[in-house]
């Protein structure tokens, strides 16, 4: 049984408040903890195979080029190696998101610095690794743009409305400020890894990634399979942050080493692999303008951007993403541009656009509010705009207004205009600022399979994945709430092509996609119960294994009779999320210290308040969110990749130089859940969260600052040196 | 010659380049103990080495003949984890789990090391026995990274455990 639906309205039923089980949205602990605690959850490298044999990828040290001949010879006499491979349709980049289709080939066309062009494989890691370092090579080396700032730009996105220049010109307060960000890195802590077997033609692949049935179609018209030759299994990933979205080169170098040899073989990345050859989020330089009245009230709106790829690359940082319709302001420029450079490819890093774009919108906010001399937070709400400013579509629902409210009373805001340099303590200034935050919110494509067991437990089967994220614990607790059942009684399998294939995990769409997946799942079964009784589906409660309607009780097992039942849930979204602005949205504050003599920024604590629709578990929820707010501290102050200017190499490609935060760079964090629910966002009235948490923190951190000290950094991360060099004399 | 892992005997691999880490999860088959970067920078891969926190990643396999080595699966089981991977769990101290058998081990030497009076850069006063304030614990956690951004929970869970509010 298949029950399919579009979404081509909005779901004010509620569903899932009405069935009475309980369970949607409790703070339940996630079902595979244990697992995970206790070192027994079987992460893509850890797979214990017979005959395994180890590859070790090897690169290129130079932007661009060609490789013109490999010398297998130089290394098949080294001790345990097998072979060396360089076949055509290895690929010399990851594929991006949701791409379904192969990535860059062959991966001997060099286009930055550490591409993978061939693999070594051997009977053991330490062989393949000491081998892959002396493979003798010939190739031929070309310069190329490495620069962003000194290439000509593509327009890759642009909208006009009204006039802005005008509108800056007659403004009776403006803000017009370039700011720059560095480029960041995923850094998932499990490096990317793929243990290949290929038997009786056909491929089974154990591998890290994020999104399985795009995965699959990028791996099999890599190699030239047919999608159904290849199985893919990724049940526990080791995080993703965007860098797992598309399949990545080892997935491919091992499937075919795997083919070539007859042998499973495994290849992990080194760290410095993953750092160099995967993907990056690009750096970006970002020019805000606002105009605005005497009380604050935005006429202009103005957010052109630069960002970069490699040539070829559709993706371009959405930095406006958010910027479109989060403030007012009837004369509006956006504009974004592309610089075609060799560095590794550009995609998605969590939250791609917002996490940027957000925080400088929300810096330039804090300045306006400085010059009309009124509270930030009274700023923000002066702006909220009543619908859509460029195309008039009405919000869904949105939560801003109450998490600007409810955040600072929360975090002890002081309503007021800001003066910095108000307080310190010793060599530290002290001071407060905070942010609005937004995500777009969208949903995919996605099919669960539910099945009642005869004994009254449930199955949920997709190839989703859960790659940290909670999919294990919501998707059980939305079937639970459906079908009457504790989560102890519900079976979650994740992660399988074999299975039906779900959103995967990528732009905060896996909780609403998949879990309106398994809500349709549900309503089938719902509906099969009823008919056995004879009553409508709507006059059924399902609570605690037992059936209830107006006249009388019946237990599952009863109703089952022995056999099991299965329902198909296949949610495919419709104009519900095309015919109005659907976002998360939510507030940001923070409090730092900035040393008066070091430059230093601690953050002392931080606040965050979040509305994204249904919360389907307030602890897995939570837990997304404070992992945000912990980016933000990355994403403010320390995190940025850093080329040579001269030979274009990313200099620290590993978590020594490349500085993700640390346990003590986390302060006190409070995470605030404003329930809500937004019909048009999905069928369980869900949004995403995964990302919102960085959308625009950082400028918290950045206000913050400025209140703490008087410096007013315009260059992402704000570093001791930077800080210092803008901090005022005195 | 031989390695002790988790009360086991493994002879000492042939190929001296074997890390202690590639020895665990692969020789002895214990993929519990992660490997996040394989150049002491991540956490992932702590173990205990006589009871004290080491990053195996570090070191070569073949100069631990004789050693006792505890990994995450020494600590506590399915059936009978041990109290700080319960409140691991109960408080949601991580996401992805790939960071969390090296922090549940490092907080488990963590705080023996406090109670031993070894002083870290949060200890204000080097001649009296550290406090166990979050700070100390956050200082002292600050070897294992895990990019989910579990830290909070970390912090209330190692709390739990030690079962002190500063
Ligand atoms: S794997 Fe040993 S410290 Fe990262
Ligand atoms: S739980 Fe994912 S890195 Fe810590």
């Amino acid at each position: 049984m298949t029950v399919h639906l579009k979404q081509d309205a909005p779901d004010e039923r509620n569903v899932l408040d009405f069935t009475g089980q309980s369970v949607i949205g409790e703070p339940l602990s996630r079902p595979e903890g244990l697992l995970k605690v206790t070192g027994t959850a079987t992460y893509a490298a850890e797979y214990e195979v017979d005959g395994c044999c180890e590859g070790v990828l090897v690169t290129l040290p130079v932007v661009r080029g060609e490789v013109t001949a490999i010398d297998e010879a130089s290394v098949l006499s080294m001790p345990g190696v097998i072979a060396v491979l360089s076949d055509e349709r290895m690929t010399g980049r990851p594929a991006q998101g949701m791409a379904g289709e192969a990535p860059f080939q062959p991966a001997k066309d060099v286009c930055y610095w550490g591409q993978p062009v061939a693999l070594v494989v051997a009977e053991t890691f330490e062989q393949a690794r000491d081998a892959a370092k002396h493979v003798a090579m010939d190739w031929r080396s070309e310069q190329a743009p490495l620069d962003p700032a000194a290439v000509e730009t593509e327009e890759s996105e642009s909208t006009r409305q009204g006039d802005l220049a005008h509108a800056m010109a007659e403004a009776a307060h403006s803000v017009d400020v370039v700011f720059t960000t560095e480029g960041h890195a995923s850094a998932a802590m499990e490096p990317h890894a793929a243990l290949a077997q290929w038997e009786d033609g056909k491929l089974t692949v154990h591998a890290s990634l994020q999104m399985l049935k795009f995965n699959r179609a990028e791996l099999a018209d890599s190699i030239g399979l047919e999608e159904e030759q290849v199985r893919l299994l990724s049940p526990y990933v080791g995080g993703g942050f965007g860098s797992k979205l598309g399949v990545s080169q080892e997935v491919v170098a091992a499937s075919l080493a795997a083919m070539h040899l007859g042998r499973p073989v495994r290849v992990v990345m080194s760290r410095q692999q993953v750092f160099q050859t995967v993907e990056r989020r690009s750096e970006t330089h970002q020019r805000i303008r606002l105009a605005a009245d005497a009380e604050g009230r935005l006429t202009g709106f103005g957010h052109e951007a630069r960002v970069s790829n490699l040539p070829g690359e559709s993706f371009a940082e959405p930095v406006l993403q958010s910027s479109h319709f989060l403030y007012a302001g009837e004369n509006r420029l956006l504009r974004l541009e592309v610089a075609r450079i060799h560095r590794m490819t550009a995609g998605s890093v969590r939250a791609p656009g917002e996490a940027v774009g957000v925080q400088t919108v929300e810096q330039a906010m804090d300045m306006l509010a400085e010059k009309v001399g009124i509270d930030p937070v009274e700023l923000r709400l002066r702006n909220i705009p009543d619908k859509h400013p460029a195309n008039g579509k009405p919000f869904s629902s949105r939560k801003l207004a109450e998490a600007l409210r409810e955040g600072a009373t929360a975090f002890g805001w002081e309503p007021r205009p800001r003066t910095p340099r108000h307080t310190r303590e010793g060599e530290w200034w002290i001071g407060t600022g905070m942010a609005s935050a937004a995500r777009v919110h969208s949903v995919v494509e996605a099919k669960a399979r539910v099945t009642l067991r005869p004994g009254g437990t449930a199955l949920v089967e997709t190839d989703m994945t859960d790659i940290g994220t909670g999919s294990y614990a919501i998707l059980g607790q939305v079937a639970g709430e459906m079908l009457g059942l504790v989560p102890d009684d519900i079976e979650v399998r994740l992660g399988d092509t074999d299975l039906p294939p779900g959103s995967g995990s990528g732009g905060s769409v896996g909780a609403a996609s998949c879990g309106s997946a398994v809500f349709l799942a549900c309503q089938g079964l719902r509906k099969e119960l009823a008919e056995r009784l004879g009553i409508a589906p709507e006059s059924l409660t399902l609570k605690d294994g037992f059936a209830r309607w107006s006249g009388g009780q019946k237990a599952l097992t009863e109703l089952l009779n022995q056999e099991p039942i299965e329902c198909t849930g296949h949610f495919e979204p419709g104009a519900s999320t095309e015919d109005m602005a659907v976002s998360s949205f939510g507030a940001f504050f923070a409090e730092v210290a900035v040393n008066r003599w070091t430059g230093e920024t601690r953050v002392r604590r931080m606040t965050g308040a979040f509305g994204f629709g249904r919360v389907l578990n307030a602890r897995t929820a939570r837990s997304q969110c404070l992992g945000g707010l912990t980016w933000c501290i990355g994403n403010a102050l320390t995190e940025s990749l850093l080329f040579d200017p001269v030979d274009g190499h990313l200099v620290n490609c590993d978590l020594a130089e490349y500085h993700v935060p640390v346990n003590r760079d986390v302060p006190d964090l409070e995470v605030l859940l404003l329930e809500e629910r937004d019909a048009a966002a999905s069928p369980i009235q869900a949004k995403g969260v995964g990302e919102l948490g960085l959308c625009g923190g950082a400028a918290a951190i950045a206000n913050a600052i400025h209140d703490a000290c008087g410096a007013r950094v315009f260059a992402y991360p704000m570093t001791p040196d930077r800080v210092l060099a803008a901090m005022p004399e005195t | 010659m031989a390695i002790s892992i988790n009360g086991q005997d493994y002879p000492l691999p042939e190929d001296p380049r074997t890390s202690l880490l590639d020895f665990i999860r692969r020789d002895a088959r214990l993929p519990g103990t992660k490997k996040g970067c394989d150049h002491g920078q991540c956490g992932a891969c702590t173990v205990l080495v006589g009871g004290v926190r080491i990053n195996s990643c570090l070191s070569l396999a073949v100069t631990h003949d004789g050693d006792e080595v505890t990994t995450i699966e020494g600590l506590g089981t399915l059936a009978a984890p041990s109290a700080m991977q319960s409140a691991f769990v109960a408080h949601d101290g991580f996401q992805c789990g790939y960071c969390t058998p090296g922090q549940i081990c490092s907080a488990t030497a963590m705080l023996q090391e406090l109670a031993a009076g070894w002083p870290s850069d949060a200890t204000a006063d080097l001649e009296a026995a550290p406090n166990l304030t979050d700070d100390e614990i956050r200082e002292r956690m600050s070897g294992n990274l895990c990019r989910c951004g579990a830290y909070a929970n970390i912090l209330a869970a190692i709390r739990d455990v030690a079962g002190e509010s500063a």
